[in-house]
């Protein structure tokens, strides 16, 4: 059963340099505005009946700048991903990830995870994909913790509103949380926990699946990178731009100290705090990253800011719901358990880093 | 008739896909039946991983993302 069985009415495609072309010359015109992005948004302020150097005036001049710059960030690196992407698929990992170790596969799940086309709406069918093609539970749980903790819009906001350095962090560590977690599960043996028609579905009972693709055209693949960008874009452009005016309120009128004192690295309890507060909090990264860049300016600390938004993508309650048709209770409290101590120990670790 | 079944748990781009295969099977003059899986066992047991996936008379053909319309049409009309 696949769909090589179908026969094409496409012939191999020509090489075609409208796509190669279109791309040299969009990728020239978006370096040209992204460099004049800083004097564009002083011009503007300068337009607006406010002072320059006044509270309004500094929140404004955050926003006009912030704004058109995470959005042509976002645009790029979601084109790129979604193009990236189009070289993996589900059906790969789960033959690259089927019978592997422990230990080596849940690196490699990891890193699949990230680069894997990965919605949440699919997770059930791809759980029940992979642990009846025998990857072991462990390494699934690698793959589904770092395909949504571990994506290029939080990666890219982080970049954008507070810096390569935190960038950088946020991958390493959400990918050892990924590779840590689903090791400590896999070696608890709960295999038991799943639910019971989950275990019930013999090894290689479900079918194949999709085998033997033609692998896509270059256009194709840019045609999935658009794709990407209206999907996500159209998503989260609104959240954006309401995490930054909050972002750019935050900056212009929130007192130093305030955040100092509570979510400083002196007060031990705010990381704990910072994860259990994101665990009902349902965001996607754009919407809490521009905040946690206001709240970093006024002094919280890294680590707690860190766990707070690595809590709020990766132990999201509606999450939970999709996976509770096929974990029981008992295992999606040892995943909330086991992911929120990596997550609070990198949280205490930044804290004590920087 | 052609029987056409779509995978997927009622997302967004499920219904896009639905949408699609209406109207490439209107265009071409093909009669389809269509019938919505939202069933996570079974969508899983057809052996789609990612969502949405289509089969055409009980072979699947496509999974994950929206399909590309004239690759739909080639599997309408085959």
């Amino acid at each position: 059963m696949s769909a090589g069985t179908f026969p094409s009415r496409h012939p191999a495609p020509r090489r075609d340099w409208h796509w190669p072309l279109g791309l040299l010359g969009a990728g020239t015109l978006w370096w040209l505005v992204y460099r004049q992005l800083q004097p564009l948004a002083e011009t503007l302020v300068g337009l607006l009946p406010v002072e320059r150097h006044s509270r309004t005036g500094e929140a404004l001049a955050f926003f006009f700048y912030d704004v058109p710059k995470v959005m042509m960030l976002l645009v790029l690196i979601v084109f790129a991903m979604g193009v990236l992407r189009s070289y993996f698929s589900a059906e790969k990992t789960r033959a690259l990830l089927s019978g592997r170790r422990e230990g080596a596969g849940n690196v490699l799940a990891a890193g699949l995870g990230v680069m894997t086309p990965f919605c949440s709406c699919s997770a059930v069918p791809l759980f029940i994909g992979f642990v009846s093609a025998g990857v072991p539970l462990g390494v699934t749980f690698s793959f589904l913790i770092a395909a949504p903790m571990v994506n290029e819009v939080a990666l890219v906001l982080l970049f954008g509103l507070v810096g390569w350095q935190v960038a950088a962090a946020y991958l390493g560590f959400g990918l050892a949380i990924a590779i840590a977690a689903g090791f400590v599960i896999g070696k608890l043996r709960l295999e038991g926990w799943l639910q019971d028609w989950v275990r019930d579905i013999q090894s290689g009972a479900a079918a194949a699946g999709l085998a033997g693709d033609a692998p896509p055209a270059f256009a194709e693949r840019c045609r999935r990178g658009l794709e990407a960008v209206r999907e996500i874009f159209g998503r989260v452009w609104i959240w954006i731009l309401l995490g930054i005016a909050l972002g750019a309120a935050i900056h212009g009128y929130v007192p130093e100290d305030m955040m100092v004192r509570i979510m400083g690295a002196g007060t031990w309890w705010s990381v704990p705090a910072a994860v259990l507060m994101g665990i009902p909090m349902y965001t996607n990264a754009a919407g809490v990253i521009p905040i946690v860049e206001a709240l970093l300016s006024k002094g919280a600390a890294l680590g707690t800011v860190l766990a707070f938004m690595m809590s709020v993508i990766a132990l999201s309650l509606p999450e939970m719901v999709i996976l509770r048709q096929v974990l029981t209770l008992r295992l999606i409290a040892v995943f909330i358990l086991v992911v929120g101590s990596g997550i609070l120990a990198v949280g205490y670790l930044f804290n004590f880093l920087f | 008739m052609k029987s056409v079944a779509i995978y997927g748990p009622g997302c967004k781009r499920c219904a896009a896909t639905a949408q699609m295969v209406e109207a490439a099977a209107a265009k071409l003059g093909i009669e389809v039946g269509i019938e919505k899986v939202t069933n996570a066992r079974a969508i899983a047991m057809a052996g789609v991983l990612a969502t949405p996936g289509i089969a055409i008379d009980g072979h699947l053909v496509h999974a994950g993302g929206l399909p590309d319309e004239a690759r739909l049409e080639d599997w309408l009309s085959s």
